[in-house]
């Protein structure tokens, strides 16, 4: 018993004292899983709360709002619109067929329109946005939301949306918005930041080239959402930046008149302030509606205007790179007297041709025009003048000249992506570029525009401008930028050596158009207030034959392709000139019968809105 | 006089019994039945559906249960030990033939009106098993070989049956109920330490037995963010849920990572987490709290209890509960690899709860009979 009992104290002690061990590692133990929890929840709380936030919250971006483009005027030439669209997200559709063959049904969608859409959704990931419809009519749209209870999971949403009121008019201004691709979220960085499915960016033209500015920033709806993915309650709306608006210097009654010009003939008008470089129209025909290409063009539409001859995807103005033909005789002019080969009374016999080691070079007048001075020789247009003085002045000296007035360069700098520099050739070029000698009969036809020279016909108004406002430097401009800012230093620089060289030239002109004998005689206009000087040009577009020449076919005889570009420069009005314009008629035969009568038309108009323009400018100065 | 108490003692009335309770146990175990509903509540999104409405009534009756069994004497427990883990391992086999199978794992057995997981009754029946037959023996005995032979057979058996479900986590926590009773029984340090050294030597080639489930665990254990939607989604889920907390909490119904059903297995073993989240460290360490007050008195129990084997059966279920509460938060608050192990009274499940029950029921009935000796 007693050993029993002794047994058991020792039992007992053995007990206890191991209980003691284990309570002191449990105390311990416990204080290591309080500090964990302190160490969680007091001191990385931040980090925890962070996460814990990223999870639940989520955040969907909506298209941004698009800065709109407005005409001197403030007429909206670019503009937006509630578009009714239907999303659908695959994922959350319950019944997929049941629901993509009730809206069918609903909507009245035809195979072609159907297969489409599935086929998007074959292709695209089962979260991502599918867009069934991107612009609803308001019936349907109103019959889609009365039909919702049965359509689980379609979004009826109303998204803003690009509109062009004036449809073609603008076209080769402004170019056009289409859904956002690959290539441009890479090439341009403001995509990328703010791209939504469905996003339209500018593709071409002035809705391209000022994407940054135009595109704004996303709404952001906030949502809490659970683990899977589905919102649960919306928790903010932040408001997007909508883009700038910008306005341009174009007017729409002369932007208007343009195109109405141009219909059905393939060519190119353009319009300038000769004092601000302002642009007041510029088309190039054919055009195309933009609005077809905001929610994708129709396979058919596209082909139509891809395969149209007349290329009315190429912007003429700025693409278009054409002889200048007798457009660059001011030019050559100018060169002359500048460099003092001749002055106002050199003369030259002209027999309707002249040879040059064995080549001949005809005027455009068989007979000849006899002697005749430099104003004769501007006015009625002759060849033999201007070859003349060409060789004796070399092509090194015309193309300084040339270059001076903008030939050769990109007009808008970097404005647009596309515009095309032309060429002014010189010796060295040619050395360079073909590695063969100058030739003298090359000189020759360049100083009646012909042979490499190649020119745009936004670089033919720019070099009128530049004449016509006495010889100075300027700068176009389309974006009225009321900052003034800026502007490079050099502009309004003189661009002669001597200015009455620049009014001998001007004059010469006036003569073109406005006396006996011009070329562009018939398209003058006698009020003083709209009257004009000119030069008429006529650009072949192929070598012509002894053949051709004994021929003499009128324009319509000839086939289209192989007509002569007609060309017409203007400057007006006269007496204080403002404005100076170029047209281009591709394939549309002699200048001064095609091209010029454009110009009677056009400065009526041009002379008329100058008044409206500068009461506009007058009362915004008044404003402040 | 002595004689008289001891005769008292022996035989004292119904009242007598209600006055001898440990009513700060009690009251502990109900604030924690308190706390675990409100908390099954919130998993519920703040209504009274299923998990609130099972597991009240499965705390209503085995609070009850539990109160009648601390009336019986703890002699009758202490004769029924071998029979009820007899009872229990014909349970485990009876589960490994025609048991339920349920997300690969065959761990229930259906008995009509309650699905049993008898390897959570496992947990307490080794204490009592093994208590019994510690509770004669001499001291010197205890070390010798046949005694530990014995009480590792009666280990490794229930732990090779649950093993087999497979079920690794309640194997373990039955294992480390049996070895704290070898602990407080009094065997050589010495072999703790061996065994230990071996086990961590034996490691890897443990973890090569593993299935592709267990190791992708202890990997993701290691390092979470490995595969953070996959395997180590729970574990990160978990930690942004109690570190989001705060101090004080995001407020009752308001853990935005269980309302929004980032986390898993909110009713069960991650219960804590949510808790945690709705309540701040605040409401963490209170709950830390209550368990360690309910460890205490269940020592003190043991402590106060004239029996060897009330002492023994008390230390070991307060270790073992100690065990199951650690390891589960440590999993949770990500300082152990996830093995499915439940949070006592807290955790939404029927025969946790009843074993944990079952525990609370004998260590009080060792309060109330703690003048008891046991021949």
């Amino acid at each position: 018993m007693i050993n029993s009992s002794s047994d058991s104290v020792k039992k007992f002690n053995s007990i206890n004292r191991r209980m003691f061990l284990t309570g002191s590692l449990k105390f311990f133990i416990m204080i290591g899983l309080v500090s964990r929890l302190f160490f969680l929840q007091v001191k990385e709380n931040k980090k925890y709360l962070t996460l814990s936030d990223k999870n639940r919250i989520r955040e969907w971006k909506l298209a941004p709002v698009r800065g709109e483009f407005h005409d001197y005027f403030g007429n909206i030439i670019a503009g937006n619109f509630e578009a009714y669209q239907l999303h659908l997200i695959p994922e959350q559709v319950e019944d997929f067929r049941y629901v993509i063959y009730r809206l069918k049904d609903l909507l009245e969608l035809s195979d072609k329109e159907f297969k489409k859409i599935i086929k998007k959704k074959n292709e695209s990931k089962s979260w991502e946005t599918l867009i069934i419809s991107d612009n609803l009519s308001w019936k349907k749209f109103s019959k889609i939301n009365n039909h919702l209870y049965d359509l689980n999971g379609v979004k009826p949403v109303i998204s803003i949306s690009r509109n062009y009121p004036y449809n073609e008019n603008f076209t080769h201004v402004l170019g056009y918005v289409s859904q956002a691709n690959e290539s441009d979220m890479q090439k341009n960085e403001t995509i990328k930041k703010n791209f939504v499915p469905g996003l339209k960016v500018g593709k071409v033209g002035l809705e391209k080239s000022l994407e940054e500015k135009l595109l704004g920033s996303n709404a952001i709806e906030r949502y809490e959402v659970n683990a899977y993915g589905r919102r649960i309650s919306q928790l903010e709306f932040q408001k997007g930046k909508k883009g700038k608006t910008h306005r341009l210097t174009i007017d729409t009654k002369v932007q208007q008149m343009t195109n109405k010009l141009l219909k059905d003939k393939a060519g190119s008008i353009c319009v300038m302030d000769i004092y601000s470089g302002s642009i007041i129209a510029m088309h190039s025909s054919p055009t195309f509606d933009p609005n077809l290409f905001v929610f994708g063009i129709s396979q058919d539409d596209w082909q139509l205007i891809r395969n149209d001859p007349m290329k009315p995807l190429v912007n003429k103005t700025l693409q278009g790179k054409y002889s200048p033909g007798s457009t660059i005789k001011p030019i050559v002019a100018l060169s002359a007297l500048e460099n003092g080969i001749i002055n106002t009374d050199f003369t030259v016999k002209c027999t309707g041709k002249t040879e040059m080691y064995g080549q001949t070079y005809h005027c455009w007048k068989k007979k000849g025009h006899g002697f005749v001075s430099l104003r004769n020789a501007m006015k009625q247009s002759c060849d033999t003048y201007f070859y003349e003085i060409a060789r004796k002045l070399g092509v090194d000296k015309l193309s300084v000249t040339a270059r001076k007035f903008g030939l050769g360069e990109r007009v808008f700098g970097d404005l647009f992506e596309i515009e095309k520099k032309g060429l002014v050739p010189d010796t060295k070029w040619k050395k360079n570029a073909l590695g063969k000698g100058w030739l003298l009969g090359e000189t020759m036809i360049t100083g009646i525009g012909q042979g490499y020279i190649q020119t745009t016909p936004i670089q033919l108004c720019l070099m009128t401008a530049q004449i016509a406002n006495g010889g100075h430097k300027i700068y176009p401009k389309i974006i009225v930028d009321d900052e003034r800012k800026n502007e490079p230093a050099d502009k309004f620089t003189p661009l002669y050596e001597d200015s009455r060289n620049i009014k001998i030239v001007q004059d010469a002109m006036f003569g073109s158009t406005n006396e006996v004998m011009g070329t562009s005689y018939r398209s003058r206009i006698k009020d003083p207030k709209y009257q004009f000087a000119g030069k008429t040009g006529t650009a072949q577009v192929k070598k012509i034959t002894e053949r051709d020449r004994e021929l003499d076919l009128k324009t319509f005889e000839i086939p289209y392709q192989e007509r002569d570009h007609a060309l017409y420069i203007a400057f007006g009005p006269y007496k204080h000139p403002r404005y100076a314009l170029s047209i281009l008629i591709e394939h549309g035969g002699s200048g001064s019968v095609t091209a010029a009568p454009m110009a009677k038309k056009l400065f009526k108009l041009i002379i008329d809105q100058h008044l409206l323009r500068e009461t506009l400018n007058n009362k915004k100065y008044l404003d402040i | 006089m002595y004689q008289h108490t001891r005769l008292n003692n022996n035989k004292f009335g119904f009242f007598q019994k209600f006055k001898n309770f440990d009513y700060i146990l009690l009251f502990c175990i109900l604030l924690l039945g308190f706390i675990s509903l409100a908390t099954m509540y919130s998993t519920d999104g703040g209504e009274v559906l299923f998990h609130t409405k099972s597991h009240f009534t499965k705390l209503i009756i085995f609070t009850l249960m539990m109160l009648i069994f601390s009336l019986i004497n703890i002699k009758f427990w202490f004769s029924i030990g071998y029979l009820f883990y007899i009872l229990v391992i014909a349970l485990l086999v009876w589960t490994y033939l025609f048991g339920i199978k349920s997300s690969g794992s065959q761990r229930w057995i259906d008995l009509y009106f309650i699905n049993l997981q008898p390897s959570e009754l496992m947990k307490i029946c080794i204490i009592l098993c093994l208590a019994k037959y510690f509770h004669r023996m001499k001291l010197e005995n205890v070390n010798s070989i046949y005694t530990i032979l014995t009480s590792l057979i009666i280990i490794l058996l229930p732990m090779g049956l649950v093993i087999v479900q497979p079920d690794l986590g309640t194997s373990l926590l039955i294992s480390i109920s049996g070895i704290a009773v070898l602990w407080f029984a009094g065997i050589n340090h010495k072999y703790f330490i061996y065994t230990m050294l071996g086990f961590l030597i034996s490691l890897p080639f443990i973890i090569s037995f593993l299935k592709p489930y267990q190791k992708l665990r202890v990997l993701t254990f290691l390092n979470p963010d490995r595969d953070p939607l996959g395997a180590g989604y729970q574990i990160i889920q978990s930690k942004i849920a109690v570190g989001s907390g705060g101090i004080f909490g995001k407020g009752f119904l308001k853990g935005t990572q269980s309302y929004l059903e980032f986390l898993p297995e909110k009713h069960t073993d991650f219960i804590f987490t949510l808790f945690s989240e709705e309540f701040g460290f605040i409401g963490s360490a209170f709950l830390l709290l209550i368990y360690a007050v309910i460890i205490y008195r269940i020592i003190a129990i043991g402590a106060s209890s004239r029996s060897y084997f009330a002492k023994i059966f008390c230390y070991s279920f307060g270790a073992a509960i100690f065990v199951y509460i650690v390891i589960n938060m440590s999993m949770v608050l990500g300082l152990l690899p996830i093995v499915g192990s439940p949070l006592p009274i807290m955790s939404y499940g029927g025969s946790s709860m009843l074993a944990t029950m079952l525990g609370f029921g004998v260590v009080m009935s060792a309060r109330v009979h703690n003048q008891q000796a046991i021949a």
